[in-house]
């Protein structure tokens, strides 16, 4: 505090200048400095680049695995009769690399996509509350609403961040790996490379849209306690006994309402012309889980005690 | 700085306030006529605040506080009192069970959005990202207030800076930062703007004395420009230090309330001599109907007379009746002597 004068000087500049824009004028765009605050915060996190760097390297995994089992085999036409028994797609991306697209992103979307996710919507407001500094982003005042919209907002860009990491790395190993050429879809027709890559982003984004219901989902759960890591393990914990109880035939007559039932149907894109019955489906199931599950978190999160 | 909406409204409020902060001083206070100078409406004013917890704990129970503007209003009482829980009442952060709190003349916390930009406030210690830096500490917490103003954004986040003394080490990661320098941090976060009301839980927390004394002349600085400040303390010291006006809280329940003076000559004083002859002054003392008298080998203690004797008259009838005197004098009382006599408990035990 020996600056005192220095600082006072400073201080009347800064009023002057707020007193010029009257107060209680709000910016319009009045949630976007927060937002925009909130994806800042979560890209300087080590765990967030942790999180990527496992997606990241899924594809690279799969590519080398490929290329040495083809490599030693000599033969990529056997490929074909493997691919039943392999993850989707894997069989087609010796003949050509923008497949590991595909392949990578049907790996990873059962299990590390949604848990990375469940990390970050988990903490999202549990992590903030367990660190304490729910208590002041609230007295600021952020406004609970606000906040938990901001919160959600930012989940969502984590999801279509985390899966155009997937796509991209995949794109890169399967264009260094493989050949690139045009693409035989899944009926059988043959499309452009650029038409290609046009239903490879489109796969990415359905993926991406794919995961919304989950995040509001592990949202919910991350109003609920205090505790940053118990909402991860809770929200990582529901995404494992959802995918074993859509694996359980005889629960069939649940299935259609499991956010993780229609999940697969991304593959449709690939069809010739796009099948969407099943991509429709899967986003009105979506949209029930974000309008079920983020009205729950909202009227958990607006009447709260934030003791923590 | 005009506020013309606490302008309109304080005019009705002022007489009332007044009677009610006399109502307000109970216990040992209320021999004390003690008016609260209401320069303006009471910045905080609660009535029938209580919080009952799910477990069934009470911890606030039916309290009535009012604090006026430009004051400086020490909180106190023991650990488990139900300080932090009155401050996350009055910050919207808990809902009370029953009863009102209105800060800044509206009510809490309903009106959140329209107090709390005008609120700095320090809750039970910082609360940091000890991932960003100092500097993106406090501009995190700037962004999440809707109201302030983006284009002034960097210039007050350095001056916030400035004025706890962080300047130096405001690139530093938040986790590198000793628990002083934390506190300085959060500090800083509640001076992001020129507010209206401070609310300070514990500033002083974790710093070193050259710190302690630091903050104390930051808060005389910041209430010297109006700013009221609401400062819970455990620090009886700190309290009668810095404070205008005090409150005393126990169970969840409140005990006295008053300005610092009053409540700290509600606690009497007590005259003290230092004699070689303890014998002859414990009668002389006596018979000048002195009351509360105890000896300790050439020290002598008794209840300070009432303020109608004059306490040269005393020492003149000491040394007349052959007493030799080496010191002679009132101790005043303490506000930690009040607390003792309000709550029956030393200070540290936990109610």
């Amino acid at each position: 505090m020996s600056q005192a004068e220095k600082s006072q000087a400073e201080k009347s500049q800064a009023e002057r200048a707020l007193s010029s824009d009257p107060r209680g004028s709000r910016n319009p765009l009045w949630t976007l400095g927060l937002l925009r605050s909130e994806i800042t915060t979560l890209l300087r996190r080590h765990r967030t680049y942790a999180l990527l760097g496992v997606l990241a390297a899924v594809p690279v995994l799969i590519g080398i695995a490929v290329r040495i089992e083809t490599g030693g085999g000599g033969s990529g036409g056997a490929g074909g009769p493997d691919g039943g028994a392999g993850p989707a797609f894997l069989a087609q991306v010796t003949n050509n690399g923008v497949f590991l697209v595909f392949a990578a992103l049907a790996a990873t979307l059962p299990v590390f996509l949604p848990m990375a996710v469940g990390v970050v919507a988990g903490d999202a407001i549990a992590g903030e509350a367990s660190s304490g500094t729910l208590r002041y982003l609230l007295v600021a005042p952020a406004g609970r609403t606000r906040l938990l919209l901001v919160k959600y907002a930012s989940v969502l860009a984590f999801c279509l961040i985390a899966t155009l990491v997937v796509a991209a790395s995949a794109l890169a190993v399967g264009a260094l790996l493989f050949p690139v050429g045009e693409v035989t879809t899944i009926s059988g027709t043959r499309i452009g490379i650029g038409e290609g890559l046009v239903r490879a982003g489109l796969t990415a984004l359905v993926v991406a849209v794919s995961l919304t219901g989950f995040a509001a989902l592990g949202l919910f759960v991350s109003t609920l306690t205090g505790s940053g890591i118990g909402a991860m393990a809770a929200t990582v914990g529901l995404l494992i006994t959802v995918q074993i109880l859509d694996s359980i035939p005889q629960l069939s007559g649940v299935h259609p309402y499991l956010f993780a039932h229609y999940w697969m149907s991304f593959a449709d894109v690939l069809r010739e012309p796009v099948h969407w019955d099943d991509l429709v489906k899967n986003f009105q199931l979506q949209g029930l889980y974000v309008a079920v599950f983020g009205s729950a978190a909202w009227a958990r999160f607006t009447a709260k005690d934030v003791t923590a | 700085m005009t506020d013309t909406a606490a302008e309109s409204e304080a005019g009705d409020a002022v007489a009332e306030d007044a009677r009610e902060g006399h109502a307000a001083v109970t216990g040992a206070g209320s021999g004390n006529p003690a008016p609260v100078p209401a320069t303006g409406a009471p910045v905080i004013r609660t009535r029938g605040l209580t919080k009952r917890y799910r477990g069934g704990q009470l911890a606030v129970d039916g309290l009535d506080l009012t604090v006026a503007a430009g004051s400086v209003f020490g909180f106190l009482g023991p650990n488990g009192s139900g300080k932090t829980t009155t401050i996350r009442m009055l910050m919207g952060l808990i809902d009370p069970t029953s009863g009102t709190a209105e800060v800044l003349g509206r009510p809490m916390p309903a009106a959140a959005r329209t107090v709390l930009p005008e609120v700095g406030a320090l809750i039970e210690g910082p609360a940091l990202y000890g991932f960003l830096n100092g500097r993106d500490n406090l501009l995190r917490y700037d962004r999440a207030d809707p109201t302030a103003d983006p284009r002034t954004r960097r210039a007050r986040v350095d001056e916030a800076l400035a004025r706890v003394g962080l300047a130096a080490a405001s690139a530093k990661k938040a986790k590198a930062y000793s628990l002083g320098m934390k506190q300085r941090l959060g500090l800083a976060a509640a001076l992001l703007r020129p507010r209206r009301l401070l609310v300070l839980d514990e500033p002083t927390n974790g710093l070193d004395p050259q710190g302690m004394r630091e903050i104390r002349s930051l808060v005389r600085e910041l209430a010297a420009e109006g700013t009221t400040v609401f400062l819970s303390s455990h620090l009886l010291d700190e309290i009668e230090q810095v404070c205008t006006h005090a409150a005393v809280m126990a169970r969840g329940r409140l005990i006295v309330q008053g300005p610092v003076a009053d409540l700290a000559a509600s606690a009497r004083g007590r005259l003290a001599v230092t004699t070689p002859d303890p014998g002859d002054a414990a009668r002389i003392l006596k018979e000048h109907g002195l009351t509360g008298l105890s000896a300790d080998g050439d020290r002598l203690t008794a209840d300070a007379p009432p303020a109608a004797v004059d306490l040269a008259d005393l020492n003149a009838a000491l040394v007349g009746g052959g007493v030799r005197v080496r010191f002679f004098g009132v101790e005043r009382g303490s506000l930690e002597d009040a607390f003792v006599a309000l709550t029956g408990e030393g200070f540290d035990v936990a109610g």
